[in-house]
């Protein structure tokens, strides 16, 4: 066998590939990338896996771990719920930023706020995708959305990680990082498990793309990635 | 021995009883007491756990986490809490997750009264966008809120359907003398989100869910007859009937003790399962009746369950409704000396 070829992680469910994301979704490379570190970690034995709705949802059976598709903005307090009673599992809450940042916002804050050690993972599009590329919190200056025709003018633009900073317990692990650069990626979401495993609340945001909605060609997708890279600041933004 | 306890202490002993190991709650008017002394219990007890959460959304998806981690877990709200927490429950039939919630009605609609009602009857049997796989026990007395706790737990367990206790202010509130000894023995719970399972209540296709659904309702049909509960009193010669659930079932019974010391041949029917209705024991006792009196604090809630379950049933029934507010029995005996 050729060592080199690029390989799917052990812990992705082959049955249920090709994966049911959009061409040029950040999703999969999001997903790939937290296989490989549940793979190098030798964890998936120990991990549960909740998704949200929206386009999180489409991962509901693509780790052949224990997964469970939730509601909308609930999947932390299940996760929470879960961990309370399993502490020797691995807890992992995969939403999108509307699931993280608006309609479960709450739960976001107050799990940060009380150090839950369960691992949130927040993909990050800018948009609400699975319903037709809608404002969402996180919906960049003059963004056109379906519900911004004229660009969003109104409101500030949500830094999720930042946010929480200022409630976040002192050994919790905030970060954020891009879809587009998987390998940097990868080492936030083990430092994010790992901060679980010592008892701690950890997340990581992933700027994501969505040519779907954005209305992108690849070159297009890859300089509007580019720009939200700059606009949500890459790397730790907690992690003492 | 007998302990003499608040409605609300005691289904918190009850869940412990019943091998609840956490609950996570939010607190609400009347129910805050089944959320502080389980917190009690657990500062004594090292294996069970509490989590005050931020909202009853988070309160009902987390009794759904501990449940899929085969942990038995439960919930307690009142009024705006139970509408919140139907995402959750609404969750919980779609996959089977036995959770159990304790519901203490407060007035309806709305924020209302915090001190009781029956308002809350079609929102906890049929509160999700489906068609209300829940299993609903009315309780009529402070015995009954323990009995109905342990219960609760196994047919949760056993069938997979989520399960209330429906109860009010004021049984939460009062206090009484009952018997808290009882204890319920292996629940057969198990993880259900383990090694090989994916769980999904999204679907694609109008035929996925519409396949979902009828299996559903064929096993809740199956269930149904070993679920399905009601006290009947004094019905094997009555020529009018009672129908009343929970506490205003209490008071009905009182008054027809009265009214058969005044000669009159009435009786009582009470639904002790409001979901699923217990249609065999209604078809079977309520047949020779002349007349039924279906009374409620609510708009016709209970009847409209009674007569969508028992629409041949070709007895004139005649609604006493008091919409969020109690009735005594010397009420309900006027009522009917009236009529």
């Amino acid at each position: 066998m050729n060592n080199n070829q690029p390989r799917f992680p052990e812990c992705f469910k082959k049955d249920s590939k090709p994966h049911k994301f959009c061409p040029g979704c950040g999703h999969p490379l999001v997903l790939k990338a937290l296989g490989q570190v549940i793979d190098e970690m030798g964890i998936s034995e120990k991990t549960v896996f909740m998704v949200d709705i929206g386009c999180s949802l489409l991962a509901w059976d693509f780790f052949d771990i224990p997964t469970t598709q939730t509601h909308h903005g609930r999947t932390i307090p299940t996760a929470v719920g879960f961990k309370k009673v399993k502490k020797d599992k691995i807890v992992i809450a995969y939403v999108g930023d509307g699931g993280a940042y608006a309609i479960g916002l709450q739960h976001t804050i107050t799990s940060c706020l009380r150090n839950d050690p369960i691992t949130t993972i927040v993909v990050n599009n800018t948009v609400y995708a699975m319903t037709g590329g809608q404002l969402a919190p996180t919906t960049t200056d003059n963004e056109i959305t379906t519900t911004t025709p004229e660009g969003k003018k109104e409101f500030a633009t949500l830094k999720g990680p930042e946010m929480l900073k200022e409630i976040a317990n002192k050994e919790a692990y905030l970060a954020r990082g891009s879809s587009f650069k998987p390998l940097v990626l990868k080492q936030y979401l083990k430092k994010a498990i790992e901060t679980q495993i010592k008892g701690n609340f950890s997340l990581v945001e992933a700027v994501s793309a969505c040519p779907t909605n954005w209305k992108t060609n690849a070159q297009e997708t890859i300089e509007r990635v580019n720009e939200l890279e700059k606009i949500f600041t890459q790397g730790e933004i907690k992690n003492d | 021995m007998k302990d003499f306890l608040m409605g609300n202490q005691i289904l918190a002993y009850a869940a412990l009883n019943a091998g609840a190991k956490a609950m996570f709650g939010y607190p609400i008017t009347p129910s805050c007491e089944i959320l502080e002394t389980w917190a009690v219990l657990c500062s004594k007890d090292k294996n069970l756990s509490l989590l005050q959460t931020e909202d009853e959304m988070a309160a009902g998806f987390g009794t759904i986490g501990s449940c899929l981690a085969g942990v038995p877990a439960f919930t307690a709200t009142a009024g705006p809490g139970n509408v919140l927490m139907q995402d959750a429950f609404s969750m919980a039939e779609a996959l089977r997750i036995p959770t159990v919630a304790m519901i203490m009605q407060r007035g309806g609609l709305s924020t209302s009264t915090v001190i009781y009602s029956q308002e809350e009857v079609r929102l906890t049997c049929f509160g999700g966008n489906g068609e209300g796989f829940r299993v609903v026990y009315s309780t009529s007395n402070l015995q009954e809120l323990y009995d109905y706790t342990l219960k609760a737990f196994k047919v949760a367990w056993k069938y997979r359907w989520p399960t209330f206790i429906l109860a009010d202010g004021y049984q939460a509130k009062m206090k009484g003398e009952i018997e808290i000894g009882k204890k319920n023995g292996d629940l057969n719970n198990k993880a259900i989100l383990k090694k090989g399972v994916n769980l999904r209540n999204c679907y694609n296709l109008e035929e996925e869910i519409g396949e979902v659904i009828v299996n559903y309702e064929n096993d809740y049909q199956k269930n149904r007859a070993e679920i399905e509960e009601a006290e009947t009193y004094k019905l094997e010669d009555a020529k009018i009937a009672l129908l009343a659930h929970g506490i205003v079932g209490s008071a009905a019974k009182i008054a027809v003790d009265k009214l058969r010391e005044k000669g009159l041949k009435i009786g009582l029917f009470r639904p002790i399962t409001l979901r699923p209705f217990p249609v065999i024991e209604a078809a079977k006792t309520l047949d020779k009746v002349e007349k039924i009196f279906v009374i409620e604090s609510a708009l016709g809630q209970l009847s409209s369950l009674f007569k969508d379950e028992l629409y041949d049933l070709s007895i004139p029934l005649v609604e006493i409704n008091k919409p969020g507010v109690g009735f005594t029995p010397s009420e309900i005996v006027g009522i009917i000396n009236e009529q």
